[in-house]
């Protein structure tokens, strides 16, 4: 019994990813400190930073895929995961609250201290708002049908139908780069633009940072896409896929809002564009 | 209940002998993996934090100590600021008091309670021989320190009119925007997003941890109430840390990209900015003292040899305030505008949570009482913590009434108020957890003697800087200015030598800490005795690399009888871990 370990957890061996991923991203901040100021060399600064933050994420992650391979995610142990991921995600509720919070303020009480605004919402410097029911409706079915996709992906997978999955999955990677080109395409073509007040300013950051969730969402998918073509999934273990449809699903109903509240509602009366 | 430690001191003693292989010094202290290593890192980082961020008040005593400027020119130029002038030396304080805000919440008190003992006894208490993510664990140490490394860098480079970032700890808008256009505000506010990221993992992998491994037979209900003061302090850490990233994302955008979230002239508005940090802020107060509570409630259990008293409404008086805690942030803008009706909710709903505190206090005091107390030095801090804590907490009832607090607001008042409750609650627990664990971390003894001077000078040393306080607010004097009218002389002069005497118990502390590691006594695994019930007295001083590789079984305590006497059925039913 001396030194058997008589238990289901996963204990790790020294690892030193931690450190150079804090380390990267204190070299990317810091690049982006340098950036934001015209500093002489931030575009090294903030290229290293990025590169050590990549190399820190595929590292680690390859490493996980490598202990799931192993055996390591015993039953309690994918628990933690699901515990994880679920708080995880509850706190990248929050930090849409934040910004959905400031939308709120701003629309519901539109400042009267400038012409800029002019106590109306959309403000009087909006002269035109992108109409909700053409593209932003697109891109919501788009994200629905994507949900839908996954699900069916994920049935497939459970019934040990791995040529439904991988059709499932691609077509929701497929939906998700479209919704990410048409998201792009609207930027172009958006009638006001960055910044200047608190209506572009709130648009462009809640949406940027929800297509940025897009991204990462359709990096966690591909990442899935290439397992299942590996075999890593089994109809009865698969939490690194299903980790990725929570968190597709989380960024499909936040999209939700952003349609109902920022692009119906918030722009509801102004001229359309 | 004393029970519960000998029973699985069996099984220990034969594991020791490979589960104390230990990885050579780079993959140990860089690349660790061990709860208790991470916790030792955390700990150490916040005592050297702890210095940083004590040094930068002495600055301030002095400076206070009589009216007019005195140091601050000189500080200005020894940080290579060039040559001072008025707003100069203003723009150094401003730093300074940042520094001191930001060191002492983010990287001395966070760090030592979540990161030290979180780390090292949540495990230790709930029976699992590590943290859920042990990797995960490791990023949240790493990340903190580049935090604190990014603060550093803004003291270095231009902020406002002269370098630092001299924005107090709150980063109010527009003194943080438009007010402050060098990079150093940029540095800081990256800090706290890369601490932000290290707390949210850790709070991430402690409710994982708390969840799901606790030993088998251990309940939640059973659950030590240490334990219980991390999982709801973690749950906070979750939901309020993301809202202060996205407000100081937005403080970002608006410096540098041309958004105008707080900024009226594109219709934005600072009083957002209040909201959100708030939103985070208070949550953030009730972060740094319910592990305090916690540790508090483990050592007057221990020292007066009995259960907690209450134990289900000790837990559940700090679920309470975690929750009321996220809807009374408001009661820190009282003075920004905020209709008479509001400011009437956030009063009421302020004042509710001192029914819960007082659930806290009052239990703590009727554990005592009866029991056979041994004055060691953790029960000596726990007891000045429940003093002391108790004093800040009715001023903060006083503070809670919109009405007294447009007068108080940004007064001494204000500064002595907060400062009973945390450099007072929370830094007295911290001692008395120092105090309680420290022979178990490191296997040797401090000197109680030290101990008990350390205490004394410490307590009368805060007393005598911040019980003036009360009187300046009182009077007027105005936070957050170098200056002062020489009327406000008397008690600043009293309050700026009490530094000293803090300074004096600290080298009692460094001492005591340097005597137990050179010269301390060993440390059995159950020092304490009787009174210490918790898991991690089942296991030697220190504790093996790899705890619990057999997992303890928390029996239900119906069968045995108990020493303290009374009814065995109702004893019995208790939990055996609290």
């Amino acid at each position: 019994m001396a030194g058997a370990t008589n238990h289901q957890y996963h204990i790790l061996p020294p690892d030193i990813w931690p450190f150079t991923g804090s380390l990267s991203a204190l070299t990317f901040t810091t690049g982006m400190v340098m950036y934001m100021h015209d500093l002489a060399g931030a575009f090294l600064v903030l290229g290293l930073g990025i590169a050590g933050l990549i190399a820190t994420f595929f590292s680690w992650f390859s490493n996980i895929v490598k202990e799931a391979q192993a055996g390591h995610h015993t039953p309690v142990v994918q628990l933690h995961m699901r515990y994880g991921m679920i708080l995880f995600i509850a706190s990248e509720v929050m930090f849409f609250v934040g910004w959905f919070w400031a939308w709120f303020d701003f629309a519901l009480f539109p400042s009267e201290l400038t012409d800029v605004i002019g106590g109306i919402w959309p403000p009087a410097a909006i002269e035109a708002v992108i109409d909700p029911f053409s593209l932003p409706l697109l891109n919501t079915l788009i994200l629905l049908c994507s949900g839908t996709t996954l699900t069916w992906a994920h049935h497939s997978l459970i019934h040990g139908d791995r040529e439904s999955a991988t059709t499932g999955l691609w077509l929701t990677i497929a939906l998700g780069v479209v919704f990410t080109a048409i998201q792009v395409y609207e930027y172009a073509h958006a009638p006001f633009a960055f910044g200047q007040n608190t209506y572009s300013s709130a648009f462009y950051m809640a949406t940027g940072f929800h297509g940025f969730h897009v991204l990462v969402g359709t990096i966690f998918l591909i990442v899935c896409l290439r397992r299942l073509y590996l075999g890593h999934f089994t109809p009865r273990q698969h939490f690194g896929f299903e980790a990725a449809a929570w968190y597709w699903h989380f960024v499909d109903v936040v999209w939700l809002f952003l349609f109902v509240t920022i692009y119906v509602w918030g722009g509801w009366g102004a001229a359309i564009h | 209940m004393a029970t519960t430690a000998d029973t699985f001191q069996a099984h220990h003693d034969d594991a020791h002998h490979d589960a104390d292989h230990k990885p050579g010094f780079f993959a140990r202290w860089f690349m660790s993996t061990n709860h208790k290593d991470i916790g030792t890192l955390y700990l150490i980082f916040a005592i050297m934090a702890g210095v940083i961020g004590g040094a930068v008040s002495g600055i301030m005593r002095m400076e206070l100590q009589e009216p007019g400027i005195q140091y601050l020119g000189w500080w200005v130029e020894f940080l290579g600021g060039g040559a001072s002038d008025f707003d100069k030396a203003g723009h150094m304080w401003n730093v300074l008091i940042t520094a001191h805000g930001l060191i002492m919440v983010f990287f001395m008190v966070m760090p030592a309670m979540i990161g030290g003992f979180g780390n090292w006894f949540v495990p230790l208490m709930i029976g699992a021989p590590d943290m859920a993510f042990p990797r995960m664990n490791n990023v949240s140490f790493w990340l903190t320190v580049a935090g604190f490394l990014s603060l550093m860098f803004s003291a270095f480079v231009p902020g406002g009119t002269g370098n630092g970032a001299g924005t107090g700890w709150t980063v109010y808008a527009p003194l943080s925007t438009s007010g402050s256009v060098g990079p150093a505000v940029d540095f800081a506010i990256f800090s706290l997003h890369l601490a932000g990221a290290g707390s949210i993992l850790g709070a991430t992998n402690f409710i994982t941890t708390i969840l799901n491994m606790r030993a088998p037979g251990m309940t939640l209900h059973k659950m030590p109430l240490f334990v219980w003061s991390l999982l709801v302090t973690a749950f906070l850490l979750l939901l309020a840390l993301p809202v202060l990233a996205a407000a100081i994302t937005m403080l970002l955008t608006d410096r540098n990209f041309g958004t105008t979230f707080f900024d009226p002239a594109g219709g934005g508005d600072p009083v957002l900015y209040q909201h959100l940090f708030w939103f985070f802020g208070h949550p953030e107060v009730y972060i740094m003292i319910l592990p305090g509570f916690g540790i508090v409630s483990q050592i007057v259990a221990t020292f007066s040899r009995k259960p907690v008293f209450g134990y289900l409404g000790m837990a559940y008086a700090m679920v309470a305030i975690g929750v009321i805690g996220f809807v009374v942030w408001a009661h820190h803008m009282y003075t920004v505008g905020l209709d008479v009706n509001t400011k009437m909710y956030f009063t009421a709903a302020t004042m509710v949570i001192a029914v819960p505190t007082g659930v806290k206090i009052f239990s703590w005091i009727a554990t005592m009482w009866g029991g056979s107390l041994e004055f060691k030095s953790p029960l000596v801090w726990a007891l000045g913590f429940i003093f002391l804590f108790t004093v800040g907490g009715v001023t903060g009832v006083v503070l809670a009434n919109g009405g007294i607090d447009d007068n108080l607001h940004d007064t001494y008042y204000v500064v002595a108020h907060f400062h009973y409750v945390l450099s007072m609650g929370a830094v007295f627990a911290i001692f008395a957890g120092f105090y309680y664990w420290f022979p178990k971390m490191s296997g040797r003894w401090h000197s109680e003697l030290l101990s008990h001077v350390h205490f004394w000078l410490f307590f009368i040393g805060v007393n005598v800087v911040f019980f003036p306080m009360h009187f300046l607010g009182m009077n007027g004097m105005s936070r957050r200015i170098p200056d002062y009218t020489p009327a406000f002389t008397y008690w600043n002069e009293i309050a700026s030598n009490g530094y000293w005497i803090i300074v004096a118990s600290m080298v009692v502390f460094f001492a005591n800490i340097g005597w137990a590691l050179v010269a301390g006594k060993r440390a059995a695994g159950n020092y304490w005795g009787a009174g210490a019930t918790t898991l991690e007295w089942s296991l030697t001083s220190p504790p093996p690399f790899h705890q619990f590789e057999t997992l303890p079984v928390i029996e239900d305590h119906h069968s045995h009888h108990d020493h303290i006497g009374g009814r065995p059925e109702k004893q019995g039913a208790r939990p055996a871990a609290h």
